[in-house]
């Protein structure tokens, strides 16, 4: 060894390794151990496990299908809002998209259109929101936390508009039974919708980590300028991520519209900060770059797991907001400890040789 | 290239596929989700054992499952200290537990019903944040057998028993009337909601419509949302305020929007030229009532109705009623009751609190 393990002021060079510590040939040797992803599962297991041991009722098929029936929308829409993270961006409209699609199903239905043509007319309004948020972030150049912001407020209007005061509620039971019955052969524990989400994040997590594309949305989250000059259709792909995020937030309209059985105008009113907060659990970076579709997977579980863990055990329902609130500080603090601790040795080793 | 472009075009079909075999799966076992609400009681009953004459069973787990935790409203509702749900489960030798989510909606109460039936409630006492999307899982709660009775919220089809606090026809036209009195029967009103989708709120404000055909002189300007929170309505009172510079009074039939809307006109621009009633609770008010900001408002009282809404769980887990109307049984201290149509029992008549009896109460 060349280097001292424990960084010696003054006496490495600038840019030399020589901070790097002696865990590196670990990490180096085993890179999966230093992944969030990794302490995210070792979570969901710690969370199971105690669920477990503190509510014979956590892993029965019953309260699975809860679960993943009570969440599946949240977790669904979480795996565009990965992508767009991970591009650099943000999309906070996404609840009240979802909002607009229940409030068009009713408003549509309540009409006496036939349901198919409903769910092509909301799979293009959904694409046309996803558009505007898109193409006023990459044309004009807007931030997209003030863009989304704007149309949260904008797609929720919407909503109201279309149903006023109104409830529909008479969804014929053909459809609402999505939010009653379990997959079969599952044993009453997979709901419809949590089928949807793996579904989905499998064909989010191909696209993300093994096409083209996916890698063009890792280099533009890192640096868009780069990523231009590389000859990637920056606008292009972001604008195609957000109409993306409307389609899925759409379709989790649907979802949620016929599990409630219920077309109101405030369905769905604050989800966005459950999606942004899982997305952030999953380990994915909000400055852009990093993440994975994995990880997010891992942090619906978490996230998802914690709350029913604590709602099971007759834990203070007011104080578990502080429960998944220390999780998420957690989930953004660890990823980045190990950097911050690094940025401190080297500010002390500076300090240090500027006295000296 | 081609192949990048082939990956967008393939991930909206691939997403839309789902839905489409969910939808065509689900719709072979589609035939039994709405169950007669009476025979689900009646079976809850006979399930629950030897019924009909005898004491009440004791050691039944009743979850109490209002719209939202730290409401005040609901906490005088259900605790023990104000007398009210909980109170009366003690007193029964049951063992109550209070529950539900933080956020006024259905989604994040669903998850708490889905708790109590985890842990094999025998009965449910639930605020019904919606009337029609908590009936997915309220169904599968009286499928196993439990007895769900609604309080203050109703969801008509899918439980044994609404116990009601007043009528909607007796609260929106009392309202009315009191507000006609303070404000000499003329001038422009306006109203502060809670939310726009609100069951209670939509019902008593057409009974307030209808009422006001009796008085004239009296125009409802304006009907506003303050979504029973406070930052909402304090700014949905002043937008009023500025809009209809001659409003002469404002009803607010919630307790979070009298409240919001009283520290508004507390001020020496509007403190008794602008009248303010509605549903209110005496603690909140007290203030404003001493003040003058607020001659009178009303309201039942909610430990009472908690308090009804749990002896009738248990009689109902107790198979000692069923729900259907005609049925009477004795509540405690509030005396005896008997259902009325649509399995509603009624609390009783709205009470009127103002200066000179606001200081008996503790709420």
């Amino acid at each position: 060894m060349q280097h001292d393990t424990v960084p010696t002021p003054g006496l490495s060079e600038p840019g030399a390794p020589a901070d790097r510590p002696q865990s590196a040939g670990v990490r180096e040797r085993y890179p999966w151990a230093f992944r969030w992803e990794t302490v995210l599962a070792l979570i969901v297991v710690v969370i199971a496990v105690a669920g477990t041991t503190a509510s014979p009722e956590f892993l029965t098929s019953y309260n699975l299908f809860n679960l993943g029936l009570s969440n599946g929308e949240v977790a669904i829409m979480a795996l565009p809002m990965t992508l767009i993270v991970i591009s650099g961006e943000i999309d906070l409209s996404v609840a009240s998209m979802l909002g607009m699609s229940s409030c068009l199903l009713g408003f549509l239905w309540e009409k006496g259109w036939p349901m198919p043509v409903i769910f092509v007319v909301i799979a293009v309004v959904g694409l046309a929101a996803g558009a505007i948020n898109g193409l006023l972030i990459t044309r004009l150049g807007l931030p997209s936390l003030a863009v989304t912001i704007g149309t949260l407020t904008l797609y929720a209007g919407v909503a109201q508009i279309l149903l006023g005061p109104n409830t529909v509620a008479n969804f014929p039971a053909t459809y609402t039974n999505l939010g009653v019955n379990a997959v079969p052969y599952t044993d009453g524990a997979v709901s419809y919708s949590a089928v949807i989400f793996v579904v989905l994040a499998v064909i989010f997590g191909v696209v993300l980590h093994a096409t083209g594309v996916g890698r063009s949305i890792y280099a533009m989250g890192a640096s868009s300028e780069a990523a231009l000059f590389a000859g990637i259709r920056v606008k292009r792909v972001k604008t195609v991520l957000f109409m993306i995020s409307g389609l899925v937030c759409s379709f989790a309209g649907v979802l949620y519209t016929f599990r409630l059985s219920t077309s109101v105008a405030n369905n769905g009113v604050g989800l966005e900060l459950d999606v942004v907060a899982i997305v952030l659990v999953g380990g994915v970076s909000i400055f852009g770059g990093k993440g994975s579709v994995p990880g997010v997977v891992l942090g619906v579980l978490a996230f998802v797991g914690i709350q029913n863990a604590l709602l099971l055990t007759n834990f203070n329902q007011e104080a578990s907001g502080i429960v998944a609130g220390g999780l998420l500080l957690v989930s953004v603090f660890l990823p980045n400890a190990a950097s911050v601790v690094r940025w401190s040795a080297a500010r002390y080793r500076l300090h240090a040789a500027k006295t000296s | 290239m081609r192949l990048r472009r082939a990956t967008w075009l393939a991930l909206p079909l691939l997403i839309v596929s789902p839905v489409l075999a969910a939808c065509s799966s689900s719709s072979s076992s589609s035939s039994s989700t709405t169950p007669a609400t009476s025979s689900t009681a009646s079976s809850a009953a006979s399930s629950t054992g030897s019924a009909s004459s005898g004491a009440l069973k004791t050691g039944l787990k009743v979850f109490v499952i209002p719209k939202n935790l730290g409401n005040s409203y609901f906490t005088t509702s259900d605790s023990v200290n104000s007398g009210g749900a909980l109170a009366a489960l003690q007193t029964l030798g049951e063992t109550g537990a209070e529950t539900s989510g933080t956020a006024d909606t259905p989604s994040s109460q669903i998850p708490a019903i889905q708790a109590a039936i985890s842990k094999g409630a025998n009965a449910i006492v639930i605020s019904a944040t919606d009337p029609t999307a908590l009936c997915p899982t309220l169904e599968s709660a009286m499928k196993k057998g439990i007895a769900v009775v609604t309080y203050d919220s109703d969801a008509p089809t899918c439980r044994s028993l609404f116990i009601n606090q007043a009528t909607p026809a007796a609260l929106g036209e009392s309202e009315v009337d009191l507000l006609a009195k303070q404000i000499g029967d003329s001038g422009q009103i306006a109203i502060v909601s809670a939310s726009a989708d609100d069951t209670n709120q939509n019902t008593w404000i057409s009974y307030m419509k209808q009422e006001l055909k009796k008085y004239p002189k009296m125009t409802l300007v304006s009907t506003v949302y303050g979504n029973d929170d406070t930052a909402t309505s304090t700014q949905v009172t002043q937008g009023l305020l500025e809009q209809y510079p001659n409003l002469k009074g404002i009803i607010s039939p919630t307790t979070v929007g009298i409240a919001a809307a009283a520290a508004v006109l507390d001020t020496a621009k509007y403190r008794g030229k602008v009248m303010l009633t509605g549903l209110g609770t005496p603690d909140e008010m007290k203030a404003y009532v001493k003040d003058g900001t607020v001659k009178s408002f009303e309201l039942w009282n909610p430990a009472d109705l908690g308090y009804l809404a749990a002896y009738a769980a248990v009689e109902l887990a107790s198979g000692k009623i069923t729900g259907s109307s005609g049925q009477a049984f004795t509540a405690g201290k509030l005396g005896s009751f008997t259902v009325g149509a649509d399995s509603t029992v009624l609390l009783g008549a709205p009470y009127v609190f103002d200066a000179a009896n606001i200081n008996n109460f503790n709420f």
